[in-house]
């Protein structure tokens, strides 16, 4: 009987004792396997380059034009521009689907910012495009490639006319500028942040407007704005995990997922890294610890990224039908509070936020992206952008987004979204006449307008998964596993501790509860009434 | 008027120390139970999952070392259920204890439960907390569902009866309590809990049915 009682205590005490006081695991062990997994994966970062630029005779020839220094690239870089001629890079159109629509932003793909590039007669659309001078006909590797801020075509044109002076003096400050020419061609590495910042920060029209995981904010970024490219942290630059084979970047391309299978640098050493668990793994958290049971159903973004646009306001609402109004019949624009344009005569109404948080959705990485070819229900808000996936699809999510709201021009007889054009002379920027806009943009490609245009409101989203936060900011549990307004209260189709509630349990168990402690409440007042009665009757019996 | 009492020594240590362990670890898997079903913020949600989790293994744990004990001891014959005085005893809360008239079950060593507390603690051992411990254990296993072959399992369902078992635990608790305050004083049935005494009344006669081990006992206190 004693030891069966000391062998239960023991156990008992040690369970108990086990939780009350977790003993702190020693220094060093203590790190989750995600982390030292993608600590292994991005060791020591030197510069691995076997080649200096500037020391390269093909880089030390006077350049009179872009077109020449691309020639100048391929002289040892061969197959540089038949590779990159092939990515969404160079031809921003995504692999064709057989179904009749050209997916990409040169091809029947619309959104609900600026719209549509018009299969690129949109001129404004092509100063993110890597050709030369915005013209499709050769390469710029410096785009992508370039470390310093120069501007080639002010260069060639003042080159062009200072050279062929015959005054000395115009002739040194030729030499200058070659000079000046030659030092931005040598300086060229792997593409930093900034290179892809140039276009990536700025989609939309500006600083912020269309992601709001990315804008200018990351170009030195600090670890509190993004854990892996924080310039006091690792430092990433976006090809750290955006890795590249023949200037394919890897990322998502419209419907085609970022990643099609879910694989660690365990698993396959010359996988992209494009996703998380590429270096962390699946299981990245401690043993044991339940964020490893969420993997299966939600996106580390979810849970890492508590909110987006955290330094830099990002565009969330974009309302075009009230573009066009004049004040004493010139265009405005009116600043709002976050120091963004809420207002612009030749854009319509705006709203910026801050600090957003995401909404919540599945999503298996593809998109799938309305064409200007695509009919439309105008009755209510058109997906012109929408996610894919649902909650019975093993490959999806759940994925925090940012969902960008507006208003956009239709065909109110076609049932169709219009492209209209908007830069250049006849763009709608410069005559603020929908109707001619609408006519030129659609033209341009090639397609019906039945002149009779409306404005519909769309919808446009973009998955959120930049600016990864330190992990003491992180969301908390409760903020999802709550009945009230948790992360996740629009998902439905599943049982969520703390947010479900199953009603024939709870009221009858409630129910149960109540009548138990009335019971006995009742049973003790009884038995307290009678007991004093009884008490009574004796002391009068007494004397 | 009150017949002389005597005290007997009722529960063993074990026993008592059992009564006390169960009974912490079922108000802290209540109090976080309650907190994960989004009742009330006390622990933080992601504590109390991990309170619940090792308290639930560490109950089950102890249950084993409980079940073991009243084998080894023979004591899983005071849990046999009977029908016979049933409806004495229930007479009694219903009616005779506001009288004052004496329990109609006194308890002995050898009969320590009396018909619905008979029911009542079998029903709690062998099928409400056997309930919530498998509940709970599909429960907190959910991730290796589909590898485990029980995807035919709904978390909705499996979290319904672990809730329903916890309204059921907590109306157990509070009559529970309050029954304790039937005994001779108000803390007196408390007491012996503690102490392992139990104060009884002399000289009432126990039939040989009412005895646990079925068989004729020698007087009591020796």
């Amino acid at each position: 009987m004693r030891r069966l009682c000391l062998l239960a205590l023991s156990v008992c005490a040690c369970s108990l004792i086990s939780f009350i006081m977790p003993c702190p695991p020693a220094a060093g062990e203590d790190e989750a396997v995600g982390r030292s997994m993608a600590h292994q994966a991005t060791k020591s970062v030197r510069n691995w380059s076997t080649s200096d630029h500037s020391k390269h005779k093909a880089l030390h020839q006077a350049f009179e034009s872009g077109a020449q220094v691309t020639s100048a690239c391929l002289s040892c870089h061969s197959e540089a521009f038949d590779q990159f001629k092939e990515t969404i890079h160079w031809k921003w159109l995504a692999p064709q689907d057989g179904s009749g629509k050209k997916y990409g932003k040169a091809g029947d793909s619309v959104n609900n910012f600026c719209i549509s590039s018009n299969y690129l007669n949109d001129k404004k659309c092509l100063s993110c495009h890597p050709g030369w001078e915005g013209k499709k006909d050769t390469v710029n590797c410096l785009s992508c490639h370039g470390q310093q801020d120069y501007n080639f075509t002010e260069g060639f044109e003042d080159y062009a006319a200072f050279s062929r002076s015959k005054d000395q003096e115009e002739l040194e400050i030729a030499a200058d500028i070659q000079k000046d020419i030659q030092n931005a061609v040598q300086r060229v590495a792997r593409p930093g942040r900034k290179n892809c910042g140039k276009c990536h920060f700025y989609g939309g029209g500006g600083d912020g407007v269309k992601h709001g995981d990315l804008d200018s904010s990351l170009t030195a970024p600090n670890k509190s704005l993004d854990v892996h490219m924080g310039v006091d942290s690792q430092d990433f630059a976006c090809t750290r995990c955006h890795t590249t084979v023949n200037h394919h970047v890897a990322g998502r391309i419209y419907t085609i997922p970022a990643a099609t299978d879910r694989k660690s640098l365990i698993d396959n050493d010359l996988t992209s890294k494009i996703t998380c668990e590429s270096c962390h793994t699946a299981t990245p958290h401690k043993a044991g610890q339940k964020p490893n049971d969420h993997t299966d159903k939600v996106a580390c973004q979810s849970c890492h990224i508590p909110t987006f646009a955290r330094v830099n306001p990002t565009k969330m609402y974009w309302d075009w039908s009230q573009a066009g109004k004049l004040k004493d019949g010139k265009p405005y624009d009116v600043i709002g509070p976050l120091g963004k344009e809420t207002y612009m005569t030749i854009k319509g109404e705006m709203v910026w936020e801050k600090n957003v948080k995401p909404q919540y959705a599945w999503f298996n990485g593809s998109i799938k992206t309305l064409t200007t070819k695509d009919i439309i229900d105008p009755s209510q808000p058109v997906p012109v952008g929408r996610q894919m996936g649902d909650i019975h699809d093993p490959n999806a999510r759940i994925f925090p987004f940012k969902i960008h709201r507006g208003k956009q021009p239709y065909d109110k007889v076609r049932n169709t979204i219009l492209a209209p054009l908007l830069s250049g002379d006849d763009g709608f920027w410069n005559t603020l006449d929908w109707n001619s806009a609408l006519k030129k943009g659609m033209a341009h490609m090639d397609q019906p307008f039945s002149g009779e245009f409306g404005f519909i409101e769309s919808t446009y989203v973009y998955p959120i998964t930049h600016m990864v936060a330190p992990g003491e900011n992180v969301v908390k549990c409760v903020e999802c596993h709550t009945g009230k307004n948790g992360r996740l209260a629009n998902l439905s189709g599943f049982y969520m501790p703390g947010r479900d509630r199953f009603k024939p349990v709870d009221i009858p168990g409630w129910a149960l509860v109540i009548g138990s402690l009335l019971g006995v409440l009742l049973h003790g007042a009884g038995r307290l009434i009678s007991n004093s009665s009884k008490k009574e009757e004796e002391t009068i019996d007494e004397p | 008027m009150n017949p002389k009492t005597t005290k007997i020594y009722l529960y063993t240590r074990y026993e008592r120390f059992w009564h006390w362990l169960q009974m912490a670890l079922i108000v802290l898997l209540l109090a976080t139970g309650l907190e994960i079903h989004g009742l009330y913020s006390l622990f933080g949600f992601e504590p109390s999952v991990e309170i619940h989790n090792f308290t639930g293994i560490g109950w089950l744990m102890a249950f084993a070392v409980f079940v073991f004990w009243l084998f080894t001891t023979g004591e899983w014959r005071q849990y046999i259920p009977t029908t016979r005085k049933m409806l004495e005893v229930i007479k009694y809360y219903a009616h005779g204890i506001f009288l004052g008239q004496p329990h109609p079950y006194p308890k002995r060593k050898l009969a320590k439960h009396n018909p619905l507390q008979r029911l009542t603690y079998l029903s709690l051992a062998a099928f409400l907390l056997p309930v919530q411990m498998a509940t709970g254990i599909l429960y907190w296993t959910y991730n290796s569902w589909t590898s485990r072959g029980f995807d035919f399992l709904s978390l909705q369902v499996i979290a319904a009866i672990h809730m329903a078992g916890a309204f059921a635990l907590i109306s157990f608790l509070i009559i529970h309590v309050y029954m304790t305050t039937t005994g001779h004083s108000l803390f007196a049935h408390i007491k012996s809990m503690i102490t392992g005494w139990e104060e009884i009344d002399e000289g009432v006669k126990i039939e040989d049915w009412e005895r646990a081990r079925g068989k004729p006992t020698q007087p009591s206190g020796t």
